[in-house]
């Protein structure tokens, strides 16, 4: 046990640097017998917005184990598990970057027997369906990367096998955010965000894997071309998109480009945009500012995207069954129900659902109307008696996905094609 | 500019006596070991990490690993299409908007910073007073340059405080759209994150010119404009030139400031790099690094060019 109690201090204080947080003193090293008492703590890589202090709490409470967030941006988080895979021991990363973390080799296969509900796990990420009915699969659907050969495997199974990629954590399906007092008509459709009547008043995120993917969504809605796959575009596929942005971007259509969460509220919530890309608790975080916003559905569908829990190969003993117990506490409901109160769906559903309210659960996940005022995981209220959730119910709203967060083979590719339309 | 940090050795001229030779050579050696604690840092911080990133952009790359090879792929991408005359490549466009942006920050800069440079040094009396309205000047640095940057955005929006304002006097009709996102944004927080850099350098330099020479410019007849073009101005010239390397040197690298003031709607070399970075294209983006670095140096060389710093100091 000795041996580990340096790393500990030294990358506690690391995380704690990275995060810019200070949870207190590190724990007294060196003593053997008082190590041996300690509790566990876990350094968890991933977005600010999937790292809520009520989780770290709540899990201290009910297993003692101390979780130490090092919040950074979306591909940060690859980035860091491909450059620094000593700097964490369980990483929230979407499933579209396995393409490449997967090959990288520095995380390991989940071990599904160790995963408590492992076969309750939605069959939206098992098997790409929902109810039977099969939703859209193009890009990286999460069912293309849910399995590896073998415990350290640098290749996907097409089968299902023991050993896991990533145990969900949260998904959603992503559509535009629209201003419907500034906009005073209904929108129906991606195409709306290139429309010159919102000359000016539109906005696309700058994360470009991302970007493209709601780029081709207006490209396909305007009936000019239909892709193969979205989220693997050929070059000359890539060439039309830019192309199409370049030129809308010449004519002013966009007041500015967003990059993180915070940037997409203050830009909806402030009126410089109408309509834009959007987060579905972004636009929750407008609305409680009294600012009206809709997150629209659309009649192209969804651009869904997933993250789950990694564990990188060189985590053991302690550490290890550590992040195993996290895991299985993670999906036994109580931090389902918190994700599924913010908006965000949880992997199990039927755990989540014992630790909601009837009215809570036919509000968010059946898309009825609320039977009373509907309050976010804080207390505040979100929603009064008897709105509807945007887009309905789960099966409407994930069953209506088109598209996946994706990662092109053609990605180097794309990525000089996005410089080029920030340039342009 | 190393060789700016080191002492040149002493000088080892005519052979003397074999005592004074030792004398010499003992002040040799320790005039290295005095230099050593700094050519290491130099070393350390600056030419290995240097002389590292040359090497990575030459390393080949793909979406989760760099590879050591020596190819000129990256270098052939980034100036991809700029033999085309008649469409501007990528790298040329947004080499043009960091340049533009860059000018317009110096030209700026250099206005305020001067003048209020030229007020510190001949308009106030007492040292003292100098002091604290010289402290004055540093406050905004007290918070953080992103709040210093961010706080402008509530002001300058479709629907921030001047827009309003503007209107409620019935000055406009409709918003300035331009406020906000564009050049002009850009341009107003570098001017104010930076012009610092240039007041203390200009400060510096007026606060060393002999005040005898302005009442012999007097003197002589020369009016109010003349002495500030003909005497002061040519002696606050290294001052000027400092200045300037810090602004554009600031300027050029950066992609914040760029990012949020602008958008991102605004190319910076800086923000293409970053972008490289964050998908894990480190010998693109090394390679861009060595361009931007390249262009840097030419720029301080031209200004360099036009006033011997050395000599000025």
């Amino acid at each position: 046990m000795s041996e580990t109690s340096t790393p500990t201090r030294r990358s506690l204080l690391k995380g704690a640097g990275a995060a810019g947080l200070a949870l207190g003193a590190g724990p007294i090293t060196g003593f053997p017998a008082i190590h041996a008492a300690e509790p566990v703590t876990l350094r968890y890589l991933g977005t600010a917005v999937n790292q809520s202090a009520d989780i770290a709490r709540k899990v201290k409470e009910d297993l003692g184990i101390t979780i130490d967030y090092i919040p950074v941006v979306t591909d940060e988080v690859t980035k860091r598990v491909v450059t620094q895979p000593n700097s964490f021991d369980l990483v929230d990363t979407e499933y579209f970057s396995l393409k490449k973390i997967v090959p990288s080799g520095n995380l390991m296969g989940m071990d599904a027997k160790r995963i408590k509900y492992a076969d309750k796990i939605t069959s939206v990420f098992t098997k790409g369906m929902l109810d039977g009915k099969a939703i859209g699969d193009q890009g990286t659907a999460p069912k293309k990367v849910f399995y590896l050969e073998g415990q350290t495997g640098k290749t996907f199974a097409t089968a299902p096998t023991e050993w896991i990629t990533l145990i969900p954590t949260t998904y959603n399906a992503d559509t535009l955010g629209i201003r419907p007092d500034l906009i005073k008509r209904p929108i129906a459709s991606w195409k709306e965000l290139l429309n010159p009547e919102f000359k000016g008043k539109a906005s696309i995120l700058n994360i470009p894997s991302i970007g493209i993917m709601d780029a081709a969504m207006v490209v396909e809605a305007t009936g000019d071309y239909t892709y193969a796959d979205k989220g693997n575009m050929t070059k000359a596929e890539i060439d039309r998109t830019i192309k199409l942005l370049i030129e809308a971007k010449r004519a002013g259509q966009f007041r500015a480009f967003w990059q993180d969460f915070n940037e997409s509220v203050n830009l909806m919530a402030s009126g410089e945009t109408v309509i834009q890309s959007m987060w579905s608790p972004a636009v929750t975080k407008v609305r409680s500012q009294g600012v009206p916003c809709v997150y629209q559905p659309l009649k192209e569908g969804y651009r869904a995207w997933a993250s789950g829990f990694g564990i990188p190969k060189t985590l053991t003993g302690r550490k290890l069954d550590a992040a195993y117990d996290f895991v299985n506490w993670f999906l036994s409901g109580w931090a389902g129900a918190y994700l599924n109160r913010q908006g965000y769906y949880s992997a199990v559903l039927e755990t989540a659902q014992a630790q909601m309210e009837p009215y809570e659960w036919a509000y968010w996940m059946e898309g009825k109307p609320a039977e009373k005022d509907i309050k976010g995981p804080d207390g505040t209220v979100l929603e009064k008696a008897g709105a509807t959730r945007d887009g309905g119910s789960f099966k409407d709203r994930m069953g209506a996905v088109a598209c996946w967060n994706a990662v092109m083979d053609e990605n180097t590719y794309m990525v000089r094609k996005w410089n080029e339309f920030i340039a342009a | 500019m190393t060789d700016l940090a080191l002492p040149a050795p002493a000088d080892a001229a005519a052979p003397a006596a074999p005592g004074l030779r030792t004398e010499e050579r003992r002040r040799q050696r320790l005039a290295y070991l005095q230099a050593g604690p700094l050519a290491l840092v130099f070393l350390v911080f600056l030419a290995i990490p240097l002389a590292l990133t040359l090497m990575v952009s030459f390393w080949e790359y793909n979406e989760y690993e760099i590879i050591p090879a020596f190819t000129l792929q990256n270098y052939r991408d980034i100036f991809e299409g700029c033999l085309n005359a008649s469409d501007l490549c990528t790298t040329a466009r947004t080499y043009l908007s960091t340049l533009k942006l860059c000018a317009l920050t110096w030209a700026s800069t250099l206005l305020v910073g001067f003048t209020v440079a030229y007020f510190l040094a001949f308009h106030v009396r007492t040292r003292t007073m100098q002091t604290v309205l010289f402290l004055l000047c540093t406050i905004p640095f007290w918070t953080s340059n992103v709040i210093r940057m961010i706080s402008w955005i509530p002001l300058l929006g479709r629907n921030g405080l001047v827009n309003d304002t503007l209107m409620g006097l019935g000055l406009i009709r409709a918003p300035i759209e331009g406020l906000l996102y564009s050049d002009f944004a850009v341009t107003l927080a570098f001017v104010h994150l930076y012009t610092v850099f240039m007041i203390v350098p200009i400060f510096n330099a007026m606060a060393r010119i002999d005040r005898a020479l302005i009442e012999a410019a007097y003197d002589a007849g020369a009016s109010g404009w003349q002495t500030l073009w003909s005497v002061i101005l040519p002696l606050t010239k290294p001052g000027i030139a400092i200045g300037s390397i810090f602004v554009i040197t600031l300027v050029m690298g950066d992609f914040v400031t760029v990012g949020v003031m602008g958008g991102q709607q605004i190319a910076s070399v800086g923000k293409v790099i970053q972008v490289q970075m964050s998908y894990l294209q480190f010998p693109a983006a090394a390679a861009n690094a060595m361009v931007l670095l390249g262009a840097v140096m030419l720029i301080i060389a031209g200004l360099t060019r036009l006033i011997d710093l050395r000599r000025e100091l």
